[in-house]
């Protein structure tokens, strides 16, 4: 008996060595807090969300297997269109002057400049304040009677009446986005920067000295090798434009005439406001084929690029 | 990354061109465009500020007041938000689901980095792909399926709904950041301690995690800030006034009805910002580090 335990105790002794040391075991055990959490509350609720989409489950109401029933009459929902198409606009204008203003901001910045990360630090507050909270501040500058762009433009002679920023269809596009412009700038710009702080000094003064413009410089060396690093930049801002809700949510809530309503808000609108949790899911599930589309484009498209331009040398 | 444009200085210059037309012209290229995109970026701040520290009267009266100065400045706005609206409260929730997310978050993350890139066990390398597509999924698309969850599990109206689906963003971006953290760090260490006869959990408790405190740092900042920032979440899973948010409670409290009061909308704007920027103003390298470290490969 006494042998037996013996023997028994070195036999756990040697599996719990064995198993701390064999790397299989030892990583899912150090796996396990992560994967449960994303398991759980998204793997799950990414599936449950197709599943949604196929029912028509209210708030506190379980529903039923409906098949495409949300999405064929989504399909004939003259909103729902108008939201495809607000956020497309939204995300492609965005994220085009994001890209051109970011990248602008970048190449100023990587200039010899005094005070420059005094400079950096003030060119991301943007990107760290909350978001809904500076929104609330465009709100208020984009306000119908003390905007002060409106006074300020009234002061310079430009024009003669307040704008009403967020009363007609086209403004409160135009605001929306310029605000989402505002926010995604800082991001672009920082990354962007840290990349071109990795090109090599050497490669500029060659070019120089075979008496390349500036233009040249940027065309034919700053732009190729920044292009793997725009292209995962640009593929997050896409990812990010099109998903957005809180700025729409804040300065316009939808309006005028639903013109600036997203698909996030729309689908929030509908499953949270209105209680169709199966038609909400629907509008969410649509937005997939979409980012996937965006995230295929923006990532191979310049990832081919790069291909292409290290193969013609 | 200075050495260029200081070549291409000296070279005018020795070419013997004029110094001050260059002088002018850096200015026309370099400093006026800087100095209008700056002034673009930080305006919405500068008015956030002047306005919580105006009068009602200076506010809604530009024709007597420079609506670019504060006149009288009023702490009436800030004394409103703090002792007759619930932001207090707002403040402490925020404060509390934020720390918690963050540290399961930074928990959870450390060890799946670890076992992804130094334990390499089967399969890790797919698992460190998936990670990255988990990364991409936003939370608009999740929010629906998560508040039917929520529901049934009956956290819905509690910090936990919260701290709970916070990680949801917050391991995949943590754990995308640590990974590459820990592939800076020399195996060889780890090797040595490993003959030495030092088990896994103490190579990463001595050896690893010592080295890479400023990864951790650069990843609990950054996932605070995000957790302080979120919106969409809170505002589905929190229904009660004194259970939000400060970005949920600013946008639906403080309105009433058709009445804005912008000076304590703006308090609460600046207010809110307050914690997220100071603890950015200290840390400002450890965060553009994770920013920049993020969007690597």
């Amino acid at each position: 008996m006494a042998v037996e335990t013996h023997n028994s105790d070195r036999l756990a002794a040697r599996t719990g060595r064995r198993l701390r040391d064999n790397r299989d075991w030892l990583g899912a055990l150090f796996m396990l807090p992560a994967a449960a959490i994303l398991l759980v509350f998204l793997a799950y609720p990414l599936g449950l969300g197709f599943w949604l989409g196929l029912t028509d489950a209210k708030i506190g109401e379980a529903g039923h297997f409906i098949g495409w029933g949300n999405f064929v009459s989504l399909a004939h929902d003259a909103v729902f269109w108008l939201v495809v198409f607000n956020t497309t606009f939204y995300t492609v204008v965005a994220s085009v002057v994001k890209f051109a203003l970011g990248l602008y901001l970048a190449v100023l910045l990587n200039e010899r400049l005094p005070f420059k990360s005094l400079l950096r630090a003030f060119v991301l507050l943007p990107f760290v304040v909350p978001t809904v909270l500076s929104a609330i501040a465009f709100w208020w500058i984009y306000d119908s009677q003390f905007s002060i762009i409106s006074w300020m433009l009234i002061r310079l002679g430009l024009i003669h009446r307040y704008i009403d920023f967020l009363g007609e269809p086209w403004n409160a596009r135009w605001a929306v986005i310029a605000a989402n412009i505002w926010r995604g700038i800082p991001f672009v710009a920082i990354t962007l920067l840290a990349g071109l702080q990795t090109i090599s000094p050497s490669l500029y003064e060659a070019a120089t000295l075979d008496g390349a413009t500036a233009w040249q410089r940027f065309r034919h060396i700053t732009l190729p090798l920044l292009t793997p690093i725009i292209a995962v930049v640009m593929t997050f801002s896409v990812l990010l434009t099109f998903t957005d809700f809180q700025l729409i949510y804040t300065i316009t809530g939808g309006g005028p005439i639903n013109a600036t309503h997203l698909m996030a808000t729309l689908s929030f609108q509908r499953a949270i406001t209105g209680g169709y949790l199966g038609e909400g899911a629907a509008i969410a599930d649509a937005m997939v084929p979409f980012l996937l589309a965006a995230i295929l484009f923006s990532y191979f498209g310049l990832q081919r690029r790069r291909w292409q331009q290290g193969s013609a040398d | 990354m200075t050495a260029v444009p200081d070549t291409i200085a000296r070279a005018d210059r020795g070419r013997g061109k004029h110094y001050f037309g260059s002088l002018s012209r850096r200015f026309a290229t370099l400093y006026l465009p800087l100095g209008i995109l700056l002034f673009v970026l930080l305006f919405p701040f500068y008015w956030m500020v002047v306005t919580t520290f105006k009068p009602d009267t200076e506010l809604y009266n530009y024709a007597h007041f420079n609506p670019f100065w504060v006149a009288h400045p009023t702490f009436e706005h800030i004394d409103k938000l703090l002792f007759q609206t619930s932001f207090p409260n707002w403040m402490v929730n925020t404060l509390i689901i934020s720390v918690s997310s963050t540290f399961i978050s930074l928990f959870s993350s450390v060890c799946a980095a670890y076992a992804i890139e130094r334990l390499r066990y089967k399969g890790s390398q797919y698992v460190g792909m998936a990670i990255f597509l988990a990364y991409l999924v936003p939370p608009s698309i999740l929010f629906i399926p998560l508040v039917a969850m929520v529901f049934r599990l009956g956290l819905f109206d509690s910090d936990w709904s919260l701290i709970l689906t916070y990680p949801t963003f917050l391991v995949p971006f943590c754990t995308w950041l640590l990974m590459g953290y820990f592939r800076t760090i020399p195996y060889e260490l780890e090797e040595c301690a490993l003959i030495d006869g030092a088990s896994r959990l103490q190579i990463l408790l001595k050896i690893t995690l010592p080295l890479a405190v400023p990864g951790l740092i650069s990843a609990g900042i950054f996932a605070f800030t995000l957790s302080w920032n979120e919106f969409i979440y809170a505002l589905t899973f929190i229904s009660s006034s004194e259970n939000k948010t400060i970005p949920v409670g600013a946008i639906t409290e403080l309105v009433e009805g058709d009445v804005y009061h912008w000076g304590s909308l703006m308090a609460a704007a600046l207010l809110g910002s307050v914690p997220v920027v100071l603890l950015y103003s200290f840390f400002v390298d450890y965060y553009v580090s994770s920013l920049t470290g993020a969007v690597k490969e």
